[in-house]
């Protein structure tokens, strides 16, 4: 008997390492392969008449999907002969689509076209592990060189090509507010965030929560805010591209001011949702909301208020002529069962019409520079005016600027700060970050 | 003890039975109050008020959207619950009456898979599955709960088949029964109630599960629980249809739940490895 | 017994597909991730085709215990095991008092047993839906306090930020050695009270050791951790908590029902002769004498413990620090991070501790069965 149980031990501890040793062999033999690097694909502008089925994927639900479905609609007018298999993954904001989408690449079964932020998260994550074709010859076919604008292009692509055909334009620094209630509170506006900390004591002497804010990643979308705001749009493009160190003065003056925000939000933000933040202003408990401008289409269509009358909206403080993007968009993956009807997917995705289609509806811009702005709302044609205008900076909290393993561990910086409050500590968090994720180099 | 009816009971051991009776009611009040207010009744100051009218619009709503994982749920958790019950039920056998040298080793090995978390075995879980052509299909799921259903079946047969007397193994093997002859002659047709037992674990732990469900399918194969996370983790929260889907969601392991509760019970019992 | 060597190899036979697919799933798994969280595999180009892993030895097991970005891993293990303490400790109560209750014979027992079982039939995504509903902090429960006339209740169930029973990760190292001085001091007592020699002496230069290194070394040598850390009981778990003992008080519940039906019943009766209240009999006899379940029940829970995964990612979501647990910060890791090496780290600890509870329990059980 003592002999089984030994026996039963030793052979638990010796599988594993069994398992170990088959698994080192396996990557010696993977390791060998390694070094023949081949030049990077580009997509091929011929694979034939479409059919078939095509397999999207994206996290729009709810809210989102009525654009998306137009989108599929018009394709599916173009090319009828095409099945189009709608894959939608939501919830964790956004953490089930990324996970679902890289075990089936790991799995080696992409799908044939998949939504993604534009900029670092694309490429940092996918560019980087090669497995994505390069869009230029399609860029240059198509004529989008044209009219999509070359900061643009910049930010989607590398110089080894570019990745993703952008759908829409959203901005992230909008602040929010009804302006019946400024009225009858008596403040104004404010252009600076030491504008913002005069005015928050006389609202929160009114019984008003100065500023509404809601779950985790709205924090990191508040810090964009105020890093824009604080910083400029030199100094704050200067944290990306290593000009501006975070330890320094100003990036940890931005913690210190987030600090002093933060002390004018609502208690219970982080169980709220985004939508619940933006009720709070709405309902009148709260002035001010800072968020993506998906925040008009949530208001506009879901709680029918009229853009301008019932709402209004501003830059958010000290980043007037500067707008803050965030792009979704569709790539092409290696190894795509149904490379034709992708193809089509991406053109129609590009298009004038299909651009035109789909932002009216969530409630962005067109990524085009012709797009008819009489289909949109008050909202959007300032914001289109805003576009061609402002300086152009990257949303760190939605992809633009850094990749994926950044955005996480800022995510772990944040909930430190939350709970320490300490702005020399979160800046030096910060810069170990950046390192270890290459934003920086040591 | 059986003789309890005889006794006086308490009041107040009805008060406190009925007390906690209301605390445990308490979340299927919420749920089923809120799903069936209109979604523009639905506000945190009234979330206790019963809606002014039922709105059963919801639960036609939910019911459109989870459909096609519903139908998923079914053929994965009948076809999970089918497979590793007959599966279980001969390794529970041969656990139970035809022991060899070493047959309490490998039964210990196999316990063992009961009580792993499953976040260990997700990643290499994922790529064996697409590495043999049947990864984000309903068979790879029905496979990964059918292997990792092994142990539970198989531990919950052999104390079923424990109760079966040796003695009447032994006058069956007298008369010449194989071993084959002996399992589907003797063993099968007596298996019914442990098959209920097991039947019923195996559908509930197979219709709840999320992980894998969440992980391992692709749109056209996800389970409920998946689709029920869906409409809850969309932009928007229109808390009613979240609700409204539990309900369609916990119906079936209810329904079963309600009708052979009994049994329930036996399994969750068999569940805690009793010798 | 005639043909019982052919039996035997059918019996093999019978088993060898089940035993090979255990083997490949369960301990190949294990040991795949166990490699995986060896090497560097992660960030950038980790979803390659064929991603470069390098052997890196134990280097992510000690970032995640002593480098300054991995707060929220320590945090989280703290919460698993508090998790696991509170839900093992409210199941086991509530479900014996449950039991108890029932067993005193009230009408609708069938009623009564439905109603407290069903929970656990339930998916965790289910009930995790609806208790967010009942923990939103400006409604369900905290609107309690309103009925009777009182303020609206402001806690955050599921997101306070509060964490009580502080202390310091520096100290851990400290702290462990404590634990160990206590339990080599008791092995020293043991072995000098029964004269044994050789429990006496090491016993005596174990918890020596510990002592010095507790009270002497500990300070001298430099800290694992380069600033103060401090974790604790965080508050924000008290929801999923409370959301998990309802689900799995039934369960509780049943297996000391059964437990208390199979006490013979001259056990209670001679209990009552000796003039003991009902109050004595289940404290002092029925209780006691149940112990094989309650050693079961533990092991069962404190290993749904460990799968709470569910509950919190529906109930919190995610990224709510306050009520993290390993096994949602792996899925962060592994998925969002593209951290798979780390991520595997943490699974294997998750394993780990769910080994601890398990292995000797499964040797308890293959000893009584031989």
């Amino acid at each position: 008997m003592k002999k089984g149980l030994t026996l039963m031990i030793t052979l638990l501890l010796l599988l594993p390492m069994v398992s170990v040793w088959a698994g080192g062999q396996q990557e010696g033999a993977a390791a060998a392969e390694e070094t023949e690097t081949a030049e990077v694909p580009e997509v091929k502008l011929d694979y034939g008449k479409p059919s078939g089925d095509l397999e999207l994927f994206s996290w729009w639900a709810g809210d989102e999907a009525p654009a998306l479905n137009a989108l599929i609609d018009l394709y599916n007018d173009n090319y009828p002969q095409v099945e189009v298999i709608n894959a939608t993954v939501t919830g964790g904001s956004g953490v089930n689509a990324k996970a679902v989408l890289k075990t089936r690449m790991l799995g080696g079964d992409p799908p044939d076209s998949f939504q993604v932020h534009a900029g670092q998260e694309l490429i940092g994550t996918w560019v980087a592990a090669e497995r994505m074709l390069d869009l230029t010859p399609l860029f240059e076919s198509e004529g989008w060189m044209d009219v999509i604008p070359e900061d643009l292009i910049n930010l989607i692509g590398t110089e080894n090509g570019i990745w993703s055909v952008p759908v829409n334009i959203h901005r992230s620094n909008v602040m929010w507010y009804i302006p019946e209630n400024l009225d009858k509170w008596g403040v104004e506006v404010p252009q600076s965030w030491d504008e913002f900390l005069e005015i928050a004591d006389d609202l929160e002497a009114e019984g008003v929560v100065p500023l509404s804010l809601a779950t985790n990643w709205t924090v990191n979308h508040l810090w964009e805010s105020v890093a824009l705001g604080v910083l400029g749009a030199d100094k704050y493009d200067g944290l990306w591209n290593g000009e501006l160190s975070w330890t320094s003065e100003e990036a940890v003056e931005v913690w210190a001011t987030l600090d002093e925000v933060l002390e004018y939000t609502n208690d219970d933000f982080s169980s709220l949702s985004w939508q619940q933040a933006t009720d709070l202003v709405v309902g009148g408990d709260a002035a001010f909301n800072i968020m993506g401008d998906w925040a008009a289409g949530y208001m506009s269509t879901t709680l029918n208020l009229e853009p301008g009358s019932d709402y209004s909206w501003a830059a958010s403080p000290g980043t007037e002529g500067a707008f803050m993007f965030l792009a979704d968009s569709f790539g092409f993956p290696k190894g795509v069962k149904n490379p034709a009807a992708a193809l089509a997917w991406l053109k129609t995705c590009g298009s004038l019409e299909g651009q035109d289609t789909f932002n009216p509806l969530k409630g962005s811009i067109s990524s085009r520079t012709d797009s008819d702005l009489s289909k949109y709302n008050d909202y959007s044609q300032s914001a289109a005016k805003d576009f061609a205008d402002n300086r152009i900076v990257g949303s760190l909290a939605h992809g633009v600027t850094a990749n994926e393993g950044f955005m996480n561990d800022f995510a772990t910086v944040m909930e430190m700060f939350l709970n320490n409050r300490n702005p020399e500590q979160a800046a030096n968090a910060a810069q170990a970050i950046a390192i270890q994720n290459g934003i920086v180099s040591r | 003890m059986s003789q309890n009816t005889l006794r006086r009971v308490s009041p107040i051991v009805y008060i406190m039975v009925l007390v906690m009776m209301v605390i445990f009611l308490v979340p299927i009040y919420m749920a089923l109050i809120t799903a069936l207010k209109n979604p523009a009744e639905i506000k945190l100051a009234t979330a206790w008020h019963l809606p002014s009218y039922p709105y059963w619009q919801s639960f036609v709503e939910a019911y459109n959207m989870l459909l096609p994982s519903l139908r998923n749920s079914l053929v994965l958790t009948i076809s999970g619950t089918v497979l590793s019950a007959l599966v279980g039920s001969i390794n529970g056998f041969v656990f139970s009456k035809n022991r060899f040298r070493g047959s309490e080793i490998v039964f210990t090995l196999f316990l063992f898979g009961m009580f792993i978390p499953y976040q260990i075995i997700l990643i290499p879980l994922f790529q064996l599955l697409r590495a043999i052509g049947i990864y984000g299909s309903l068979y790879g799921l029905i496979l990964a709960h059918v292997v990792y259903g092994i142990p539970i079946t198989t531990l919950i047969f052999r104390n079923f088949y424990d109760q079966i007397p040796d003695s009447l193994v032994e006058s069956a093997r007298l008369d010449g029964a194989g071993f084959f002859g002996l399992y589907g002659r003797l063993f099968l047709p007596l298996s019914v109630p442990g098959f209920v037992v097991v039947g019923i674990w195996q559908f509930t732990q197979i219709w709840n599960e999320f992980l894998w469900g969440v992980t391992l399918t692709k749109q056209s194969s996800q389970p409920v629980t998946v689709g029920l996370a869906q409409l809850a983790g969309g932009q928007a929260v229109n808390w009613n249809l979240p609700m409204a889907g539990s309900f369609l969601a916990g119906f079936p392991v209810l329904l079963i739940y309600i009708f052979f509760g009994r049994y329930f019970i036996r399994g969750l019992l068999a569940g805690s490895v009793k010798e | 017994m005639v043909g019982s060597k052919r039996n035997s190899v059918y019996s093999m036979l019978v088993l060898l597909p089940s035993l090979i697919l255990l083997l490949i799933f369960v301990y190949g798994f294990i040991g795949n991730s166990f490699y995986v969280s060896l090497t560097d595999w992660g960030t950038g180009a980790a979803l390659r085709e064929n991603p470069v892993k390098n052997l890196i030895g134990f280097e992510n097991y000690r970032r995640l215990f002593t480098g300054a970005i991995h707060e929220r891993f320590r945090q989280d293990l703290i919460n698993a095991i508090f998790y696991s303490l509170f839900l093992v400790t409210g199941t086991l109560g509530l479900g014996l008092f449950l039991a108890i209750m029932l067993d005193k014979g009230p009408k609708g027992e069938n009623i009564l047993r439905t109603v407290f079982l069903f929970p656990m039939a339930l998916s965790f995504v289910v009930t995790g839906t609806i208790w967010r509903w009942i923990f939103s902090p400006k409604g369900g429960v905290n609107l309690i306090p309103t009925w009777f006339g009182m303020e609206r209740g402001d806690f955050l169930w599921l997101s306070s930020r509060e964490k009580v029973a502080l202390f310091n990760w520096q100290s851990v190292p400290q702290i462990i050695a404590l634990i160990l001085f206590v339990i080599f001091a008791f092995m020293l007592y043991g072995g000098w009270k029964n004269g044994r020699r050789t429990q006496t002496i090491w016993g005596a230069v174990l918890s020596g050791l510990m002592l010095f290194y507790a009270a002497v070394l500990h300070y001298l040598l430099p800290p694992i951790l380069p600033h103060a850390e401090f974790h604790g009981f965080s508050l924000a778990t008290v929801g999923i908590i409370i959301a998990a003992v309802w689900q799995y008080s039934g369960y509780t519940m049943a297996l000391y029902l059964a437990g208390l039906r199979g006490l013979p019943v001259a056990m209670y009766e001679s209990a009552k002769m000796d003039g003991a209240g009902d109050i004595t009999y289940y404290l002092k006899i029925a209780i006691p004498n149940m112990w094989p379940i309650t050693l079961s029940a533990i092991v069962i829970i404190s290993h749904i413990s460990l799968k709470l995964f569910a509950l919190i990612f529906s109930m919190a979501g995610a990224d709510n620090a306050g009520t993290g647990h390993p096994s949602v910060l792996m899925y962060l890791i592994t998925f969002r991070a593209n951290n798979f090496a780390v991520g595997a780290a943490i699974s294997v600890i998750l394993f780990l501790m769910a080994a601890l509870f398990i292995i000797p329990y499964l040797i308890q059980s293959y000893r009584a069965r031989r």
